[in-house]
């Protein structure tokens, strides 16, 4: 009545919440993990928008990298391994009102899950996700991922690996209604958190490759772009990710890539000489799935009664 | 009935005579209309049924579908069309033996005999276009097919169908099936303003021409049968004053959905599950809903887990193959204790099996698919008004005990129609509106009840509630927990939800007398057809009773009592069992029927069974004589005096 909603509450004093308020203690990450980097970088971001805890929601697979949500003080869901797209899909189709986050590996991702992810990518509900990509399967104990580079030495290739890894990015680039795609790396937090946060903001599925660090299984991956920077090409633009001074100063090799040139997102992407950084793809115009599905959401028992009674009554004889 | 006088769009003036008393008084019949796929053969039936049911004749119609699109033409595996059952009273089952058949072939009569579904004096419609064919193996076939049939004591009836429609349309393949109706209408002397308000509305959105070329083809159909045949028959119906529905079992679970307050379908296409998903689709909207077509069986449910999660319990339809998919997700469901509707339409298995026939195979797997102990409720609805409100039940009971509940329903159910009272409908049913109050933030998420297993569950939105829901094993806090004390206990709280939920139901009832010589058990589709038996053999004087098991998981209590007042028990179910005497005489190792292995364990009752997988519901008869062999094991047919 009067316009007010029933789930309308009185706030005596406005909240306000420190990053503290989004942590849930001590994660239990190796020393060394670039999953703390990105922890610290969502828990910044959730300070710096103000997100109320109990509207914000990570979900994730299986995989050290899907521990993610025990670590964040808000809702989460710590599914099944690959299962995270479909079932942060289903939150999303009928609650528009969280702020959505997934949690993903390059097993969980790009192997078992890789069916949904193509799907998820083409549905562009709005969410942020996250692939942590250290090119291994981590928690299982050392097998090969499909980012592992070829000749890998793993559990499961103890004399290298025969295959050229799989690059997510390209994948990505192919799939119809693909709307956000950026890469990035957890070793600089500015360019990690600028990423997050162009994510956050976009209209639909943000996509995110960050390149993490694996102090125990692939602690060498990356060590020559941490060691020499000038193999990171940073892709700038007025309308990419905007890192700032610092970034612009770490990564001297620089690309000027507008976000709408898809051809050229992919010319940049199957460069393997450096790697690049920012934002490959980004369209804020792609269809969103959650506009249809979450149509209804609000519609009262009365008047849903009311509907399926006259459904009935063609039944009737 | 049939007194008005008939539109004389193609000259018919007169009503019909034979009809009111002078036809053959019959308590029921069974009907069956077969052809190519593609011919029309199922919307003849429907029409046919839903006219009887209108009429107010007791009516159960079931498909014959071929699991092919387009198969080819006169052949045994293309057979494609209805079986309908009109009777005097209340039909609860696809019956036995036919006695009147349409074929459009003489081929696809094959498929029919193979079924068991003639008997010697059915008799046989026959187009008779065959005869005539340009090609002489067709001629040949058709000749030979006409001898076989009389020879097997076949009432074999000429009709020439398409002869007949070319005198008012081109293209005969079109519309050879409403002339068809037309026959039928006129050999079961059914109600005329009726049918035509049938068919105008059955054919609404095509349009007038339409409409008035598919009324002149029932009308001359009609005309033929009253000048040609010699035999027609009425069957009294007792038209009921309540209000009464008529649907599909799939219909009425996807009816249920909706009256559940369910906002969420999510599927995966499987036949013989997805027409529930169809009706949703149209008509979900309209009550706020969605159908979700996942890219694949695993992310279907995922997605229902999801929504579920997030506050919106939503329902996931599926059959065997599919259901060994999301084995997964439901173990998790189990383990996080998410509320979910399964709805499993059971078809012929393992593997693709028979994706359009009847089975109950796959309570096993539903039980027990999901590693680790995962216990789950599982009711069977077993008939079409209880597909629709057990899917309110399961709702309520995902929802109060925290867990994923199936609806296990099966090919049967899916496309037989019955009528039934229509429902009265209630807000209670419909979801409440998420709950975006604040959370206790002294009750941990799974603050379990010690009685009863039950906790409270916080959602999205509820401040202070928050919890990380894991798949681990966990804390009643939800934080993973390897500690093996806590996994003992909270594996046997998530247990304990289902002995919490069997003491509040009853024992199952037992039809016909409460003792006596042989007691049948049932579940799901089977049970028209164990109680028409049961009925039959009491009419005869032997004391046989049968009981029927809504829920399957827990099992309702008292089962061990009711046995014990009987000489013998046996199971009926749709699934495969080692013949008694199986061949190797190893009786240790015999293998049981699926609900007869549950209730031995559970009951420590010698419980014995019989059942088959013809991938066609079991006939009343078959059950028949298969009491009357345990009673002869008994020592002799004893009889109530």
């Amino acid at each position: 009545m009067f316009g007010l909603k029933s789930d309308w509450v009185l706030e005596p004093k406005p909240r306000s919440f420190v990053k503290e308020d989004y942590d849930a203690g001590q994660a239990k990450w190796c020393p060394g993990c670039g999953d703390f980097a990105v922890l610290n970088a969502i828990q910044r971001l959730c300070r710096d928008q103000q997100l109320l805890p109990e509207n914000t929601c990570f979900v994730s697979g299986i995989g050290c990298s899907s521990r993610f949500p025990h670590y964040m003080k808000t809702y989460g869901f710590h599914g099944l391994h690959g299962r995270a797209f479909p079932v942060a899909c289903g939150i999303r189709s009928r609650r528009p009102d969280l702020n959505l986050f997934v949690a993903t590996g390059d097993g969980d991702c790009c192997s078992i899950g890789a069916g949904h992810w193509i799907h998820g990518l083409r549905y562009n509900m709005k969410m942020v996700v996250m692939l942590f990509d250290n090119n291994i399967y981590g928690l299982t104990k050392k097998q090969t991922s499909p980012t592992s580079p070829k000749g890998t030495f793993s559990n499961t290739h103890p004399d290298g690996s025969f295959m050229s890894p799989m690059n997510p990015i390209t994948v990505s680039l192919g799939i119809t209604n693909t709307s956000f795609l950026a890469q990035t790396v957890d070793w600089n937090p500015p360019h990690l958190y600028a990423t997050l946060k162009a994510a956050f903001e976009h209209d639909g599925t943000a996509f995110v490759r960050i390149m993490q660090r694996c102090p125990h299984f692939t602690p060498d991956n990356y060590t020559p772009y941490q060691n020499d920077p000038s193999k990171v090409l940073l892709m700038t633009h007025e309308n990419g990710i905007q890192g700032g001074e610092a970034v612009e100063k770490t990564f001297k090799t620089q690309v000027v890539h507008d976000p709408t040139d898809r051809p050229g997102a992919f010319e940049l992407a199957i460069n393997h000489d450096v790697l690049p950084i920012g934002l490959f793809y980004r369209n804020p115009n792609a269809e969103r799935y959650d506009n249809y599905s979450s149509v209804g959401a609000d519609m009262s028992p009365a008047d849903k009664v009311e509907a399926i009674d006259t459904l009935m009554d063609h039944y009737v004889v | 009935m049939s007194s008005e006088s008939i539109n004389p769009v193609c000259g018919v003036e007169t009503p019909v005579d034979h009809g009111g008393e002078s036809g053959q008084r019959v308590k029921e019949h069974i009907v069956e209309i077969v052809s190519d796929s593609g011919e029309g053969a199922q919307t003849a039936g429907q029409t046919f049924g839903s006219i009887s049911a209108k009429m107010g004749n007791g009516v159960w119609t079931v498909e014959l579908i071929p699991a092919e699109i387009e198969p080819p033409t006169r052949s045994l595996n293309g057979a494609s069309g209805n079986r309908i059952r009109v009777g005097s009273g209340p039909v609860t089952n696809a019956g036995d033996k036919a006695d009147t058949v349409i074929g459009f072939n003489e081929q696809v009569l094959y498929s029919r005999i193979d079924a068991g579904a003639f008997r010697p004096g059915t008799r046989i419609f026959l187009e008779n276009k065959w005869a005539d064919d340009p090609q002489p193996v067709i001629r040949k076939a058709y000749a030979t097919a006409l001898a076989d049939f009389q020879e097997r004591g076949f009432d074999v009836v000429e009709v020439p169908m398409e002869k007949e429609c070319l005198r008012f349309v081109e293209n005969p393949k079109r519309g050879k099936n409403i002339w068809v109706v037309g026959l039928l209408c006129c050999l079961y002397n059914r109600d005329l303003d009726l049918v035509r308000k049938e068919i105008t509305t059955k054919f609404q959105r095509k349009g007038e021409k339409i409409i008035n070329m598919n009324l002149t083809l029932f009308e001359a159909g009609y005309k033929w049968a009253r000048e040609n045949l010699d035999q027609f028959y009425v069957i009294p119906a007792n038209p009921d004053k309540t209000p009464r529905v008529v649907m599909n079992g799939n219909q009425a679970i996807a009816m249920g959905c909706m009256a559940a307050g369910m906002e969420l379908c999510s599927m995966y296409p499987i036949t013989p599950a997805t027409s529930v998903s169809h009706y949703l689709a149209q008509h979900f909207k309209k009550v706020g809903g969605f159908v979700h077509q996942a890219e694949d069986e695993i992310a279907a449910i995922g997605f229902a887990v999801g929504a579920s999660y997030a506050g919106k319990t939503a329902v996931t339809v599926t059959s065997g193959p599919g259901l060994a998919l999301k084995t997964e997700f439901l173990g998790l469901a189990v383990m996080a204790e998410v509320p979910l509707v399964v709805v499993d339409v059971q078809r012929g298995g393992p593997s693709t099996g028979l994706p359009t026939k009847v089975e109950q195979s796959d309570l096993m797997a539903v039980l027990f698919g999901s590693p680790g102990d995962a216990p789950k409720i599982v009711m069977a609805p077993s008939s079409i008004e209880e597909c629709f409100h057990f899917m309110i039940t399961a709702r309520k009971l995902a929802e109060t005990f925290r867990g994923p509940v199936f609806v296990l329903s099966d090919a049967n159910l899916a496309t037989g129609v019955q009528p039934f009272p229509r429902p009265e409908l209630s807000e209670d049913w419909i979801a409440p509106p998420i709950d975006r109050g604040t959370w206790d933030a002294n009750v941990s998420p799974y603050q379990w009840d010690e009685e009863t297993g039950v906790s409270a569950r916080p959602v999205p939105g509820q401040r202070d509630g928050n919890y990380v829901l894991t798949g681990l094993g966990h804390d009643d806090k939800s934080k993973v927990a390897y500690q093996s004390n806590i996994n003992q206990k909270t594996i046997g709280l998530r247990s304990k939800k289902l002995a919490s939920l069997q003491k509040t139901l009853k024992p199952p009832e037992v039809y016909g007398g409460d003792s006596g010589q042989l007691l049948v058990i049932g579940w799901g589709s089977t049970r028209g057809a164990i109680e028409e038996a049961v009925d039959y053999m009491r009419a005869d004087g032997q004391l046989v009773s049968s009981a029927h098991l809504q829920f399957l998981s827990p099992l309702q209590p008292g089962i061990a009592e009711i046995c014990a007042r009987f000489d013998k028990v046996i199971t009926v179910e749709i699934n495969y069992s080692d013949a008694d005497t199986n061949g190797l005489g190893d009786q240790p190792q015999r293998r049981y029927a699926q609900l007869a292995t549950i209730l031995r364990a559970a009951t420590l009752v010698d419980i014995d069974c019989w059942s088959r997988v013809p991938g066609s519901p079991l006939q009343p008869e078959a059950i028949r004589e298969t009491m009357m062999q345990h009673l002869e094991t008994l020592g002799g047919v004893k009889c109530s005096v």
